[in-house]
């Protein structure tokens, strides 16, 4: 009973801040509801016992991808007027894409009931959720994980190169390594200087005699 | 190299700093407790303003306005006027001690050490006038400090 | 412990007393946090006072002892303010973010081999992605300060704790691959046991000495101390990320930055120092067997630790922290990762 309260709390706070994310005015609210979108999903995906997973929503998306999100949301300055100055004139195509999909779910889930076919994988109750799912990522799936994480290097790699820009000659640029790097000994010069008797001084000390 | 790679890696610097902030931890600290424990004054502090009287109880203030004159930040003001007497008496000495910068010239233009600033300096005002201290005043605390005055310019006396 | 459970239950129907049970085991860990955060603040003031050869607090109660309580007065009469244009409920809500973050990380970390809130499978992950959250209260309150110092403060946490945090989850790797488990107090058990016999030398922190020192400086980072304090470097942008806030909810934005020192302190004892084991042999007695006790002396020194470096190192310049982060301490803990790995495979491995 206790379960399926929280399980319809969740799902309602989840699908309202998802439409609050597309209808919300302020875009930093609407980056906001994204997040609590997401933390409420992996709620309930703590609801059913996959913790590792729904931890790592948490941990990627709301504490990395999100973040970086809500910074160039905020950095960007989005001035709402003018985004929505062409709402009527893309009105009619938004509609006709917004329709298709949902007609095209509306017959996915009338015509077909949704049947889970084949046998449900045995769910190995005495290891734990992360445990499990990394003995499979690298027994039975390790090829398409190598893979996945290639490709995922490989955006990572062209992300750096594409922000890299060409070192501008007039640009000044600090090398912190070397100045972490410096000692006294490079910047310091002691200089040994012998006293020197100040002579004017002495030929006006004269004259006044 | 190898030795520069070990000093940054090693921390051996940052440890040397830490060591320091360490042993700082356990040296005798020279705090002092203000209101229970205070630091000696040197008799020339100058503070709080008083009008000193002689002895027997006659006023030194002679009215010659020097202090008025001297004064830089324009702190003090004085009316004179002839006593029944005929002696040149003060009718009105104020210090505005919210102008005072106290840099102690009206005690040294003072032909007669009439104006003198005391080593009182824990007084406080509450509202703007609480500061501007009147003859009656002034001579109040020259009445009530007299013993530490006196005993503070016989202290600086040789070296006048 | 669990007849108080039953009688609650028994009193207030099961559900209820369930509930009522849990929130008072809630105020259990929370108000006696908050105490120590308190007189950590204390300790701070005094020890860094003594490190710059002066007292510090002494004046409130016997030898200053008072002093938190007095601050927090302080803070409770202070008036709050807001600042105008700003959306006022991301405003207030930020601290409590922060602070909700900062508590919530308690929820799994264990006290002794058998007191934990809730024993979960992966609370290690749990703790990292709880204060990952803690960033969102720091972005938010640098964002609807709606001043520019505020704005940038909250950039500079921000990209400061995203960056340290990588290397932070690194050296939790490190743990992990030895102890094989997610779970906090597995990861003690494990140093328990092994090849020198669970003294304090097979404790987490000598195999994995550079994951220890990587952990233990990303925790300064991550909690925006000194010398990584520069998102609210009062030299440069006042107060940073909390310029705007007065009274309570600056004390919240205190009292979490306090909540996360401890955590990352706790964290660094479960998992490099052995938790709640005693570095003494078993056979002497009390001194010798594990106990809360021993938990709390390590935090302890951990947390003497913070305020040392604090009174000791000057402020980091912002780029070169940056630096540090990336450029340092990810290719070392990446590289003592794959040692570690090489370690574990070959026949000198002590976690067989």
């Amino acid at each position: 009973m206790v379960t399926s309260i929280f399980f319809y709390l969740f799902a309602t706070i989840l699908i309202l801040s998802a439409l609050r994310v597309i209808t919300a005015k302020n875009p930093v609210h609407a980056v906001l509801f994204l997040v609590l979108t997401f933390v409420t999903s992996s709620c309930l995906w703590l609801m059913l016992d996959v913790e590792f997973l729904a931890l790592s929503l948490i941990l990627v998306y709301v504490g990395a991808v999100m973040v970086l999100f809500l910074f160039v949301v905020m950095m960007l300055d989005i001035d709402t007027e003018t985004i929505r100055s062409g709402f009527w004139k893309n009105f009619p195509l938004a509609l006709l894409l917004g329709v298709v999909i949902l007609t095209e779910m509306v017959i996915v889930l009338i015509t077909k009931p949704i049947v889970i076919t084949g046998s449900v994988a045995p769910v190995d109750t005495s290891v734990s959720n992360g445990v499990a799912l990394g003995w499979l990522m690298y027994t039975q799936y390790s090829y398409p994980v190598e893979l996945a994480s290639m490709v995922l290097l490989l955006g990572l790699v062209v992300a750096v190169a594409l922000t890299l820009r060409k070192t501008n000659k007039n640009g000044k640029y600090q090398n912190i390594s070397q100045q972490v790097n410096t000692e006294s000994k490079g910047r310091v010069k002691m200089v040994n200087m012998k006293p020197v008797i100040a002579r004017s001084l002495t030929i006006d000390e004269g004259d006044s005699k | 190299m190898i030795k520069k790679f070990l000093k940054t890696y090693l921390l051996t610097e940052l440890f040397k700093g830490m060591g320091l902030t360490f042993k700082v931890l356990f040296t005798p600290k020279i705090t002092l407790r203000y209101p229970e424990e205070k630091t000696p004054l040197s008799p020339r502090f100058r503070a709080l303003h008083a009008l000193r009287r002689y002895p027997n109880g006659e006023e030194r203030c002679i009215g010659c306005k020097l202090c008025e004159a001297v004064c830089p930040a324009l702190a003090i003001t004085i009316d004179v006027q002839e006593r029944e007497d005929k002696t040149r008496r003060t009718t009105r000495y104020d210090i505005d001690l919210t102008k005072c910068i106290f840099c102690g010239f009206c005690e040294e233009a003072c032909p007669v050490d009439a104006i003198v600033e005391t080593s009182l300096h824990e007084y406080h005002g509450e509202t703007k006038g609480d500061l501007f201290y009147t003859k009656e005043m002034l001579l109040a605390i020259g009445d009530k400090y007299e013993p530490i005055i006196a005993k503070n310019r016989e202290l600086d006396r040789k070296y006048r | 412990m669990n007849s108080i459970a039953q009688t609650l239950q028994h009193l207030l129907g099961d559900t209820l007393g369930w509930a009522l049970w849990k929130l008072l085991l809630v105020i259990a860990i929370v108000v006696p946090l908050t105490i120590f955060v308190a007189y950590v603040t204390f300790a701070e003031r005094k020890i860094l006072g003594y490190m710059h050869a002066r007292l510090g607090a002494n004046r409130v109660g016997p030898k200053g002892l008072l002093q938190p309580f007095a601050d927090l007065l302080k803070f409770v009469f202070k008036e709050l303010l807001t600042p105008t244009k700003t959306s006022t409920g991301i405003f207030y809500i930020a601290p409590l973010i922060i602070l909700a973050c900062a508590l919530l990380v308690w929820a799994v970390i264990p006290f002794n081999a058998t007191t934990v809130f809730a024993n979960v499978n992966a609370s290690l992950l749990f703790v990292v992605a709880i204060s990952s959250l803690g960033i969102y209260g720091i972005i938010l309150a640098g964002w609807s300060g709606n001043s520019k110092y505020s704005f940038l403060g909250g950039v500079r946490a921000t990209a400061q704790m995203i960056s340290y945090e990588l290397a932070m989850g690194f050296a939790l790797v490190g743990v992990l691959m030895v102890s094989g488990s997610l779970n906090l107090g597995e990861i003690v058990k494990a140093q328990s046991s092994g090849i020198l016999g669970g003294s304090i030398l097979s404790w987490n922190w000598i195999p994995l000495f550079p994951f220890f020192l990587v952990y233990i400086i990303s925790g300064v980072a991550e909690t925006n101390r000194a010398p990584f304090d520069v998102c609210e470097g009062e030299s440069e942008i006042v107060a940073g990320f909390f310029v705007e806030y007065s009274g309570t909810s600056f004390a919240l934005f205190m009292l979490a930055e306090y909540v996360n020192m401890i955590t990352i302190s706790t964290m660094a004892a479960l998992m490099f120092l052995g938790g709640w084991l005693s570095p003494l042999p078993k056979s002497w007695g009390f001194v010798g067997n594990e106990s809360f006790v021993w938990l709390l002396l390590k935090v302890c020194i951990l947390l003497f630790g913070f305020i040392w470096y604090r009174a000791t190192f000057p402020r980091y310049r912002y780029d070169q922290i940056m630096r540090l982060g990336w450029k340092v301490f990810l290719p070392i803990t990446l590289i003592w990762i794959f040692v570690l790995g090489a370690w574990m495979v070959s026949p000198l491995s002590i976690w067989q």
